[in-house]
């Protein structure tokens, strides 16, 4: 009797528990459901923490590396990687080993020799190179740097965590800053390309007719094209003599200039099948002005749809600006970019001795899964009312 | 049918016109104007040239006219077979192209051929066996695909050739057929040469069309025919391959297009890393040189590949579904 009444007990906590759980899908916003369905999308999630991981690097690029990524050092030149090590006998030390150079008598190469009883300590929020956070705090801690028993020595004097280029200028700090300059650079192109995708394809979608087939015709045409050499063409034109910042700003619209079809097309798309839905109507015959229709009924509704376009754009542009610089029509040195530190490693002598040089291409592949595993997500998550 | 396939033509060309604007946008864009660089550049070789004869290179491209007659003449010229001359290469531009534009071609379609022949029977297993651990790791390696950039692989293959087996892997011949006419040991030669560009090119457009695939197919199969055909007796291949395929087969053609251009627009790059003797290496230097009728021309070509490849499949497709035509014929 008693084990009867709690099993009925419990069946009515499942069914209230249910019927709760649909009233909370029910009355959720659009919002809610869309972020309900990204949160069960694992990989996306991981991609999205991915990525939080790469800005946070991006904003406190002078944080995480500890040598200036300019400064070239002729003793120093092609060093393999010096992974730390967290202990060694006695316990917790971290430390490199230092190496010793010197030059072949027969070749001149510079050679390298593990000096096996000669360890480098490290530390971690050590002091280091003075810098400024965000350009605005004055501060000089930096995430790794060798010991004060080292006589106040600098780190780049003595660490090269992924080794150094043939200039004996240190990898890990110059992908920490490629890094920055390669992630924001593809930000702000998708930002411009989107702006006019949907400025473009929402004119396209909503007023129809001739202007939409005109419209149409030329993206049609615009995506047909190679891109790579068309980009390769104009970038080639950029003056020589142009400071970083102007390079900077030019490839950044230059990339946007070619890349912005894709989005044109998904805005029309959705304009095109939101025309046709019952609460446009509605807004039309309670007498909503044409703006207000768009901003407020339409655009909200696909504004999810434009987010997980952009994010899948963002990595065609990734790659794009990293070809370009690879192929030295890009960003070109001082400035550092993932495309320009690869440049080192287009000799295949010298790659095939230091291979190492290869290591920029980690971040690019990384960071370019990570964009499209979320745009995926995002692409599942933006429509919530689907299967 | 016919309709729809002069609808494409015309869209062809008017492409491939546009794309003879942009090339010429890359001819006018660097500062002065091609004799003035052309000039420059036989003094420095010691060549004496008189004001007249500038004068009449001057003419011969119209370029104290308009930009907009400038861009007829150079249409004009190349109607005629005239590319102007590279200085860069102190040669006219159709022979330093020469065999160039026939090898890109060449290694485009090889890696095209290889995105369906490894796409194609992939994609079908992906999705008659979906989930299982084969079809876990066909989508694993295509997502990897998709993100590595064609050159950045290519970079890694020759660092693992010149490793591993101590050799060079670039290249489309090997030294003694490089300079050779073309006879069947040199096209066997090229042959052999082929599987590493066609790979580097073709990674990126594998992924993707098994991707394409996958999906198309998976949505067909559930489809009630399918059920249908099944619940008759029909064996799983009859099942799968007589009309679900064909079907799933339509966006997979459709998408080639696409896939090409990236393919022709890559190869530039991997060309570069690879040292094919495509057109690609020729651009960056003839750019970097600002030797602008060859670069120009160059772009020109890389687009028409593209337009020819996109007629091409949109003939296919016709040819593949016959729905095409009734759809043209209605609309």
């Amino acid at each position: 009797m008693a084990e009867d009444h709690t099993t009925r007990t419990i069946e009515s906590n499942v069914a209230v528990g249910v019927a709760r759980e649909e009233e909370r899908i029910s009355v959720a916003t659009q919002w809610q459901l869309t972020w309900w369905r990204f949160r069960k999308h694992k990989v996306a999630n991981i991609a999205a923490i991915v990525l939080i991981m790469y800005y946070v690097v991006v904003l406190f690029a002078d944080f995480f590396a500890y040598a200036d990524p300019n400064l070239p050092a002729a003793k120093r030149g092609l060093l393999p990687p010096q992974p730390i090590h967290l202990f060694d006998e006695d316990g917790w030390n971290p430390h490199v080993l230092a190496f010793e150079g010197s030059r072949d008598p027969e070749t001149f190469e510079r050679v390298y020799k593990i000096l096996g009883d000669q360890q480098i300590s490290v530390q971690f929020f050590a002091q280091g190179l003075e810098y400024e956070i965000l350009g605005i705090i004055p501060w000089d801690r930096h995430l790794i740097g060798v010991s004060d028993d080292a006589g106040g020595a600098l780190a780049q004097e003595h660490v090269s965590l992924l080794g150094t280029d043939i200039q004996g200028r240190d990898m890990w700090s110059r992908i920490i800053f490629a890094t920055s300059i390669s992630m924001t650079i593809g930000l702000i192109a998708v930002a411009i390309s989107q702006i006019l995708g949907i400025v473009i394809g929402g004119v396209s979608g909503y007023f129809g007719g001739l202007i939409d087939t005109v419209i149409q015709r030329i993206i049609e045409i615009v995506r047909s094209i190679p891109q790579i050499p068309l980009l390769m063409g104009i970038a080639a034109a950029v003056p020589k003599d142009w400071s970083i910042e102007q390079i900077y700003f030019a490839i950044t619209i230059l990339l946007a200039l070619i890349l912005w079809t894709e989005l044109a097309r998904v805005v029309r798309g959705r304009f095109l099948s939101l025309r046709e839905e019952d609460f446009v109507m509605a807004a039309e015959l309670a007498g909503a002005s044409r703006m207000r229709i768009i901003l407020r009924h339409m655009v909200p509704s696909f504004l999810s749809h434009i987010i997980a376009a952009t994010t899948l754009a963002i990595p065609t542009i990734i790659i794009s600006e990293t070809s370009l610089s690879f192929l030295g029509l890009g960003l070109r040195p001082p400035a550092i970019s993932w495309g320009v530190l690869l440049q080192q490693a287009q000799n295949i002598q010298v790659l095939a001795l230091s291979p190492w040089l290869l290591l920029p291409a980690l971040p690019v592949i990384v960071a370019i899964l990570a964009f499209n595993f979320l745009g995926d997500g995002l692409r599942d998550a933006a429509d919530p009312y689907g299967t | 049918m016919a309709g729809w396939l002069i609808r494409r033509t015309l869209f062809a060309f008017a492409t491939a016109w546009a794309i003879s604007m942009l090339s010429f946008v890359v001819i006018q864009i660097p500062p002065g104007d091609y004799v003035t660089s052309y000039i420059a550049q036989l003094q420095s070789q010691g060549t004496i040239f008189t004001d007249d004869e500038a004068q009449a290179l001057r003419d011969l491209y119209g370029l104290d006219q308009p930009v907009i007659l400038q861009y007829f003449r150079w249409l004009g010229l190349m109607a005629q077979g005239n590319f102007g001359v590279s200085f860069e290469f102190n040669r006219p531009v159709l022979d330093v192209i020469g065999d160039r534009f026939l090898l890109t071609i060449v290694v485009s379609v090889a890696a095209l051929l290889l995105t369906w022949i490894v796409a194609l029977p992939i994609g079908i297993y992906s999705a008659v066996k979906q989930y299982s651990i084969g079809d876990y790791a066909f989508t694993f390696i295509g997502f990897i695909g998709l993100a590595i950039p064609g050159f950045l692989l290519a970079l890694v293959l020759m660092y693992f050739g010149f490793v591993l087996f101590d050799a060079n892997v670039g290249g489309l011949f090997s030294p003694e057929y490089a300079q050779a006419d073309w006879s069947w040991d040199k096209l066997w030669d090229l042959m052999q040469h082929m599987p590493i560009p066609a790979l580097a090119l073709g990674l990126a457009g594998t992924a993707f069309l098994m991707r394409i695939m996958r999906a198309n197919l998976l949505d067909e199969l559930r489809k009630p025919y399918v059920v249908t055909a099944r619940a008759k007796g029909l064996t799983n291949s009859q099942a799968v391959l007589k009309y679900p395929v064909r079907v799933a087969l339509n966006p997979f053609v459709s998408i080639v297009p696409f896939v090409l251009r990236d393919i022709v627009g890559g190869s530039v790059i991997v060309s570069i890393v690879l040292s094919l003797p495509t057109l690609g290496p020729i651009l960056l230097k003839s750019l970097i040189a600002q030797d602008s009728f060859l670069a120009g021309t160059i772009i020109l070509l890389l687009g028409v590949i593209t337009v020819v490849g996109t007629l091409i499949s949109d003939i296919l497709l016709v040819i593949l579904d016959p729905r095409i035509k009734f759809k043209a014929r209605g609309g």
